[in-house]
């Protein structure tokens, strides 16, 4: 195993969380810490660290300075060195703010979506190191499909 | 998450018409009360878990948070879409999710409120199959692949 890394796993609530837990063997030994919307989830991660981070979707984008903070605050703390997230839109904010600064990111798309890539999912190439579908038909250029959550 | 009235509607219209049988709904920030069914806003993750775990049938929107809820839990599943159209979610693609994860074994789907009441009523006479256990993780094949990706100099 290489040098243990400092990594932040993030994404939203619901279904985005729930992903990004089924990942967890992909970071087992490295130095993680969660970020989501709902500090209850702490009980699925402990001991790593969980933060919390308010939410933002296009449905209540006015939110987005609230999210903006929240996610400075978070990279600030963790410094990561890698970022892994299974969406919604706050994540692609916080990949979007360490996009000068040589930290590895992967987008993962959530299952959900089987027929587009999501919405975030359409701009995190832009802002992700790697993008990722869970669906094979979804797969393109610059969009690898690795495998599913389930 | 946005508000889902219509499901929350439709079991409450279900608990009247089956007084005995105890229905719980979480209906986050949705204008509709319950008046027939208990109701909460919403419950610590470790509580949803547990509640899914012990009920005879979940009812829920086709989330992915929970499908894998039932799925993980073993638990027969009966899911409405949120429709975009009805200001349910941002977009139809729980439509899609419906369609594709939907067929698994021991999820079911339901086209409208009145399908979903009609389903209610014969899933608890004959869930069926129950979903097939599965492991808490991701396929090693993929969770690989990202530990490559993580661990890249």
């Amino acid at each position: 195993m290489t040098k243990p890394k400092r990594i932040l796993a993030i994404a939203s609530g619901g279904g985005h969380f729930v992903q990004l837990l089924r990942l967890r063997p992909a970071w087992e030994g490295h130095s993680v810490t969660y970020a989501t919307v709902h500090a209850a989830s702490a009980v699925d991660v402990a001991p790593a660290p969980l933060l919390t981070f308010r939410d933002v979707s296009r449905a209540d984008w006015w939110r987005l300075p609230l999210t903006l903070w929240d996610m400075a605050a978070i990279l600030l703390k963790v410094r990561p060195q890698v970022i892994v997230t299974t969406g919604a839109l706050p994540p692609l904010v916080a990949m979007a703010l360490v996009k000068p600064f040589g930290v590895r990111t992967l987008w993962v798309d959530s299952i959900a979506n089987s027929e587009v890539l999501s919405g975030s999912g359409r701009h995190a190439g832009k802002v992700a190191g790697q993008v990722v579908t869970q669906w094979p038909q979804l797969a393109e250029p610059g969009v690898d499909h690795w495998g599913s959550v389930l | 998450m946005m508000p889902f009235d219509r499901l929350v509607r439709a079991m409450d219209e279900w608990a009247a018409a089956n007084p005995r049988v105890p229905v719980e709904i979480q209906i986050g920030r949705g204008k509709y009360e319950p008046r027939h069914a208990k109701f909460v806003r919403l419950m610590p993750v470790g509580e949803y878990r547990q509640r899914v775990a012990e009920a005879r049938l979940f009812v829920a929107h086709a989330g992915m948070g929970s499908i894998i809820a039932a799925i993980e839990a073993g638990k027969p599943m009966l899911m409405l879409p949120r429709l975009q159209a009805q200001g349910e979610h941002n977009t139809d693609h729980q439509l899609a999710t419906a369609a594709t994860i939907g067929a698994r074994p021991g999820l079911h789907v339901a086209g409208d409120a009145e399908d979903l009441k009609r389903r209610a009523t014969v899933l608890l006479g004959d869930s069926g199959a129950a979903p097939a256990p599965i492991s808490r993780y991701a396929e090693s094949e993929f969770t690989d692949r990202i530990r490559a990706f993580i661990e890249a100099p």
